[in-house]
């Protein structure tokens, strides 16, 4: 038992030590309220308090809501409970307001847990200049590049609001889709006849409510996979200020980072404030400007997360210059895999933009089969030009 | 009943529970809440309310959602075409049409549907509410509003208050997100496959003719087979079959008969491309390793 957290003899009891427990919780961005606070004091009484498992399997089950959370609570649980001994002074920390302040997302909201790292937002660390950076080597590098790139030094406030104009737009045209079948809807041009038929079983014969029907939306969700490895470099201001326009603009889009491994962004660009989105993305990103393994990137993707969101009616975006060091069977095998799923492939190549470009690097061409639309993109007003090809997929 | 036990009991019906799974359904029970079970296809979510009953001793009322499901098939809704003959039997009776109207708007031209009776039964029931994440989220709206009061309010006849609170179970596979509102109202719990020794346990308690040596061979056989890149990985469901088809072909050990392990694949491989992948070769050395 002497893992066990002992607790300084001045606390007022076990309801304020659940209550400092939900309070860590919270902090870590699981979202918990009074309610909640309530319910894991009831659920203890229910189970046998000596046993700090049983303890947290209940709490488990009261405080979790989804997979991301369960899987983070062990470690929560630990730090608080469990922290080898150590006397805790305050049960009741005080809530540090400034980091949760105004997210208003949907999502759970922070990423890191408190237990063990700092803060992430350190705006004095400027001085982690990259090599790779704007040198517009258009060569794939092997090493992850361990050092942090602020990219709010890439991306301005009004950069981001033309580019969510864009995204806005591009994200409508490729988005916006119609149903064929029509369903019954409460507005509608046609007559929903059978509808009508059982309807009017309740007036003896009688049409008196007349249901119609309507082509209701099959909006397309709009996955996002960005390259930021250090031949994209130059490009990425572009691509991440679209896809946090993209991120604003849509709530079902879902972006991905990739260089040498693939992170999801989605919810750090959800945040209420563009600049700190792109802050915390920062710090997802450490291998930003690093080497490039699309192939396994984009596999990585379509074994996993793609398993569970790509189907019909979802649009891929790959945002890449197709310099791969891995060899270009790993990459087609995975387009192969992900185009299987019935999703559509589109690739924005930020080189094809240039004068007699030909996608002869290995992988591009491996790619080229599987791919609905291949356009070049490296600016926003390239971007716009796409509506119109966007909108035929 | 502690959760031990309620471990021990679904064991005795034939349902392995994890420790954190059954923790929850007895909180589940205890606290009079409803639980949310997520996982992969195939770990058994669906079982789980089935032996959940058992337990119990209750009824089980099963609600499977999909797209566009409403309230005429989720809730309630009047039987018109007794109605209508009712009507027409009375018209020669001379009854007056408010008569008429009170007696057509009564319990006994209600067609219950699931949600409705589950809260009208003697002893509570097990309600699952299957496959949640399909149903439209209109749906997932009314469901929180009658997972908070236990109450369905019919406008001809009036509310109708549940008698006893059901168990509610509801599963769900994850193709979209669930709203934070539905989550919040509910303990979690998210069921992973289960470790080889609690496999093991399943499929003896669900097969308790296949020999030990056998036994240890399928489940070594359908982990190794998980660990393939798959494009459907087979749950528990799948592993039992089988286990039921190489009982039925007489099978003693998996590596015996090449052609024979290969056949019963089609128990566990359910895409062309998964079938593909597994040649006789792979199989019989997945088979090897597993032995």
């Amino acid at each position: 038992m002497s893992r066990v957290t002992r607790f300084a003899g001045r606390d007022p009891g076990p309801v304020s030590r659940v209550r400092g427990f939900v309070a860590h919780l919270r902090e870590n961005g699981l979202r918990l309220g009074v309610a909640e606070a309530e319910l894991a004091l009831t659920a203890l009484t229910h189970v046998r308090a000596a046993h700090p498992d049983e303890n947290r399997l209940a709490l488990k089950a009261v405080c979790t809501g989804c997979k991301n959370e369960a899987d983070r609570f062990d470690e929560l649980f630990d730090a608080y409970w469990l922290n080898g001994g150590r006397v805790k002074r305050k049960v009741t920390p005080t809530l540090s307001r400034r980091m949760n302040r105004d997210v208003h997302s949907s999502r759970p909201a922070s990423i890191g847990s408190s237990a063990g790292s700092g803060t992430p937002d350190a705006p004095g660390d400027r001085g982690g200049e990259t090599a790779g950076q704007g040198t517009g080597k258009l060569i794939a590098s092997d090493v992850t590049n361990r050092m942090r790139k602020d990219l709010r030094e890439l991306v301005t406030r009004a950069e981001i609001e033309e580019a969510t104009r864009v995204a806005e737009r591009l994200g409508a045209a490729m988005r916006d889709r119609r149903s064929r079948r029509r369903k019954a809807a409460n507005r509608g041009s046609r007559l929903h006849f059978r509808k009508l038929i059982r309807l009017s079983l309740a007036t003896g014969g009688e049409p008196v409510v007349l249901p119609r029907k309507a082509r209701p939306d099959r909006s397309r969700r709009i996955i996002a996979l960005c390259d930021v490895s250090g031949s994209m470099s130059i490009y990425s201001k572009v691509y991440l200020a679209f896809l946090a326009g993209l991120m604003r603009a849509d709530p079902r889009a879902d972006a991905y980072l990739f260089h040498t491994r693939l992170v999801r962004i989605t919810e750090a660009l959800r945040d209420k404030d563009a600049l700190r989105a792109l802050a915390r993305m920062s710090l997802m990103a450490d291998g930003f400007a690093g080497g490039s393994r699309i192939g396994a990137s984009i596999g990585e993707f379509a074994k996993g997360p793609a398993r569970r969101i790509v189907d019909g009616r979802t649009v891929v975006l790959i945002l890449s210059d197709g310099y791969d060091t891995e060899p270009p069977e790993m990459l087609s095998e995975a387009l192969a895999r992900l185009r299987k799923r019935g999703g559509s492939v589109i690739w924005l190549n930020p080189l094809k933009g240039w004068e007699s470009y030909a996608p002869t690097a290995q992988s591009m061409r491996a790619a080229l089969p599987y791919l609905d639309l291949f356009r070049a993109a490296n600016t926003l007003a390239d971007l716009v030009n796409l509506e119109g090809d966007l909108a035929r997929i | 009943m502690d959760w031990s036990e309620l471990q021990h009991r679904m064991a005795q019906q034939g349902y392995v529970a994890a420790d954190d799974l059954s923790v929850a359904l007895h909180l589940a029970l205890s606290l009079q809440r409803p639980i949310l079970l997520e996982g992969a296809a195939g770990v058994g979510k669906t079982e789980v309310a089935r032996v959940l009953a058992d337990v119990l001793n209750t009824r089980l009322i099963r609600l499977q959602c999909y797209e566009g499901l409403d309230a005429a098939q989720a809730i309630y809704e009047w039987n018109y075409q007794r109605q209508l003959l009712s009507i027409r039997a009375a018209s020669g009776s001379g009854e007056s049409g408010a008569q008429i109207e009170d007696r057509l708007f009564t319990e006994e031209f209600l067609l219950e549907r699931p949600l409705l009776a589950a809260i009208r039964q003697e002893k509570s029931p097990v309600l699952l509410i299957d496959e949640i994440d399909r149903a439209d989220e209109e749906f997932e709206a009314y469901l929180l509003e009658m997972l908070a009061d236990f109450q369905i309010t019919v406008p001809e006849l009036g509310t109708i208050t549940a008698i006893t609170r059901p168990v509610v179970i509801l599963t769900s596979n994850g193709t979209r997100d669930l709203s934070d509102a539905l989550r919040r109202r509910c303990l979690y719990t998210y069921v992973d496959y289960p470790d080889a020794v609690a496999e093991f346990e399943i499929l003896r308690s669900r097969l308790p003719m296949v020999e030990a040596h056998l036994a240890d061979q399928i489940i070594g056989f359908v982990r190794k087979l998980r660990e393939e890149e798959l494009e459907k990985t087979p749950g528990v469901a799948e592993m039992l079959d089988f286990a039921a088809a190489l009982m039925g072909l007489g099978v003693a050990d998996l590596t015996n008969d090449p052609a024979v392990l290969q056949n019963t694949l089609t128990t566990l491989l359910k895409t062309q491309s998964d079938q593909a992948a597994i040649t006789t070769e792979v199989a019989q050395r997945l088979a090897g390793r597993a032995a």
